[in-house]
């Protein structure tokens, strides 16, 4: 569920990175409140800990497939909302940074999606009242599912308006969701038994974790509503301004934000990849409205701005594009040898 | 399995490659820092028919890799986790996209141009990000952090979940290859052990945060992150955020790969 950068307008990354940054900033300062500097390290290797645990395949009984953790709700189990969102983060900013998952841009989409519904919404709104009688096995087992499924969902569904927002998707609204949401049941559905049957070993071996984490954090004051009005405030405020800054300045960096598009994000299983394509090509059968649409307007975006782009090209400029293009890539080719070169003489003067 | 060896791999090989002593890595943190972003944000924002106005942001990586002397097969190979995902999606604009163009007599649809310019951006962003961290290092962009007043708590909760990650990798590693012994021929974890196996592990990992923990006592820690010497901006590091950021914007503005053709092919 990992947003790309290549998939994201620069309004909508900018807007969740804002969003991410105020949870963050509010996680911080809980935490710093009731400061306990073991907790500094726990977080750490705890996150650690979820990182490692998600290449874990596990078997799901009586299918073929398997699956893994996804950290976020089983983070705020063990170290409270707060600690787990930072925990989140961090792990989501070591896959952007070391292995292209997701990106720098769509970092904050990724950390919202991920650890905000899981940690603020699934947790405290789902898990914690289910558990608030006290542990037993059926209540473990149904916190975590329900927890386990709602946060993903409200995850998934985020990830559609996301790219829904920036322009990008070429499915429409309704096929999109109806993709999304029940793929991402059965990933919550598995998610949330293997959460239960970890949780309960945990209670089981070691009560007093679960209680700390759960205790240590009072959510009482029902603080969770003063965090969603000053975000909802927060990203219509950024959202608003910074799409105001884009057409206020068509021809500056002339962000073409609800203009481009290029496709939507989803699970990079190879099932899912061809059910879309099967809807699409039924779609494709259908007049179709939505993608000359798009690309009508793509075209107009395109003789309005500076740059004569792709879809007004008349034979010359496309002539001139293609020789300038090859001239560009030979550029580049070029300063990687000359580069190359130079530093392969510098050691001969200097030696 | 191999999975995990390959991610304890590819964080070890960015250590090393951060590690060296080059024009590039010598430049401080931050200024670093801010180029990416700033070159991220501009090649995002390009329009989704764009193809020849990304070409001269290869510039940058291209000057990136040899000035800091990067291997380029294995940084390319860092890109394959991300590659699927993007041609995956890409490779449907073709079917979607009824609009065709033609090129010396061939029809093909505008699709392919979508395509080729999402792969491009992918690639772009990708290895912005991979640059970053292979020429900065994760100390180094913590610092850089700091500097942008990213609170301190948060920060060093990063470098430990750095620092642990290649720990707990190995410890994950060797139950996955003791259970893959003893449970031969099974593609993932049977549902029986899957409370024990990973429950397990919790309670070992809340153990080592504990020892963790007190090492860090016994060692003067006070909550305090310490980075020992702090860099300082000189000159140099500010005209190359300025120089990078300025050709950016040119970029962004004039299409150069058209208006050199277009000079070229006047001229002949």
């Amino acid at each position: 569920m990992h947003m790309a950068d290549a998939l994201i307008s620069p309004v909508v990354g900018g807007t969740m990175w804002v969003a991410t940054a105020g949870v963050a900033a509010y996680s911080i300062k809980k935490i710093q409140k009731d400061l306990d500097e073991k907790k500094i390290p726990l977080m750490g290797v705890v996150a650690a800990f979820v990182f490692a645990a998600q290449m874990i395949n596990f078997t799901i009984p009586g299918t073929g497939s398997s699956g893994h953790i996804g950290g976020g709700l089983l983070l705020a189990i063990l170290l409270g909302p707060y600690a787990g969102f930072l925990a989140m983060a961090s792990i989501l900013t070591i896959q952007a940074l070391f292995f292209a998952d997701g990106g720098l841009l769509a970092l904050g989409c990724n950390i919202f999606n991920l650890g905000f519904f899981t940690c603020f919404i699934a947790y405290p709104l789902i898990y914690k009242p289910i558990i608030a009688r006290g542990y037993n096995l059926k209540r473990i087992v149904a916190a975590s599912l329900f927890a386990a499924i709602a946060g993903l969902q409200l995850g998934a569904f985020s990830v559609v308006l996301q790219t829904l927002f920036s322009g990008k998707t070429e499915l429409p609204f309704g096929t999109f969701v109806l993709l999304m949401q029940p793929i991402h049941l059965a990933i919550g559905l598995v998610e949330g038994l293997i959460i239960a049957a970890v949780v309960s070993f945990i209670w089981k071996e070691r009560p007093e974790i679960l209680e700390k984490a759960a205790l240590g954090k009072k959510l009482g004051s029902l603080s969770i509503q003063r965090v969603l009005t000053v975000l909802a405030l927060a990203a219509v405020l950024t959202g608003g301004v910074l799409s105001w800054f884009a057409s206020a300045n068509p021809d500056g960096l002339e962000w073409s934000v609800f203009k481009t598009a290029g496709v939507e994000e989803l699970e990079s299983s190879g099932g899912i990849y061809q059910t879309l394509s099967g809807i699409q090509n039924k779609i494709a059968l259908l007049p179709d409205y939505d993608f000359k649409a798009s690309g009508d307007e793509g075209a107009a975006a395109a003789g309005e701005g500076d740059e004569a782009s792709w879809p007004v090209v008349s034979g010359g400029t496309s002539l001139s594009g293609l020789v300038g293009s090859v001239l560009t890539l030979a550029v580049a080719v070029l300063i990687g040898f000359a580069v190359k070169f130079f530093k392969g003489k510098k050691p001969n003067f200097t030696s | 399995m191999s999975n995990m060896i390959n991610t304890m791999f590819d964080l070890r090989l960015l250590d090393d490659l951060a590690c060296k002593d080059t024009v590039v890595h010598r430049l401080h943190p931050l200024v670093k820092l801010l180029t990416t972003v700033i070159y991220l944000i501009v090649v995002v924002s390009f329009d989704k028919y764009e193809v020849a106005g990304l070409l001269p942001f290869l510039f940058f990586p291209v000057l990136i890799i040899n000035l800091a002397e990067l291997p380029l097969v294995p940084l390319v190979k860092r890109m394959l986790p991300a590659a699927p995902l993007v041609l995956g999606i890409g490779i449907l604009n073709p079917v979607f996209d009824h609009q065709v163009f033609a090129v010396g007599g061939l029809t093909l649809s505008m699709g392919w141009i979508t395509f080729i310019s999402v792969c491009l951006k992918c690639l772009l962003t990708v290895f912005a990000a991979l640059l970053l961290i292979a020429t900065t290092g994760m100390n180094n962009l913590a610092a850089a952090l700091r500097m942008l007043r990213i609170p301190k708590l948060f920060v060093l909760q990063l470098l430990l979940t750095y620092r642990y990650i290649s720990v707990l990798l190995e410890e994950v590693s060797l139950i996955w290859r003791a259970y893959s012994l003893r449970a031969p021929g099974q593609k993932g974890i049977n549902w029986k052990v899957w409370g024990p196996l990973i429950g397990q592990l919790i309670l070992r990992t809340f153990d080592r945060a504990q020892r963790v923990y007190q090492a860090m006592c016994l060692r003067g820690f006070t909550g305090e992150y310490n980075t020992g010497s702090q860099k300082r901006l000189t000159l140099w590091d500010l005209a190359y955020l300025a120089g990078w950021s300025l050709f950016f914007t040119l970029a962004r503005i004039y299409n150069i790969p058209e208006l050199t053709g277009s000079l070229l092919t006047g001229v002949i």
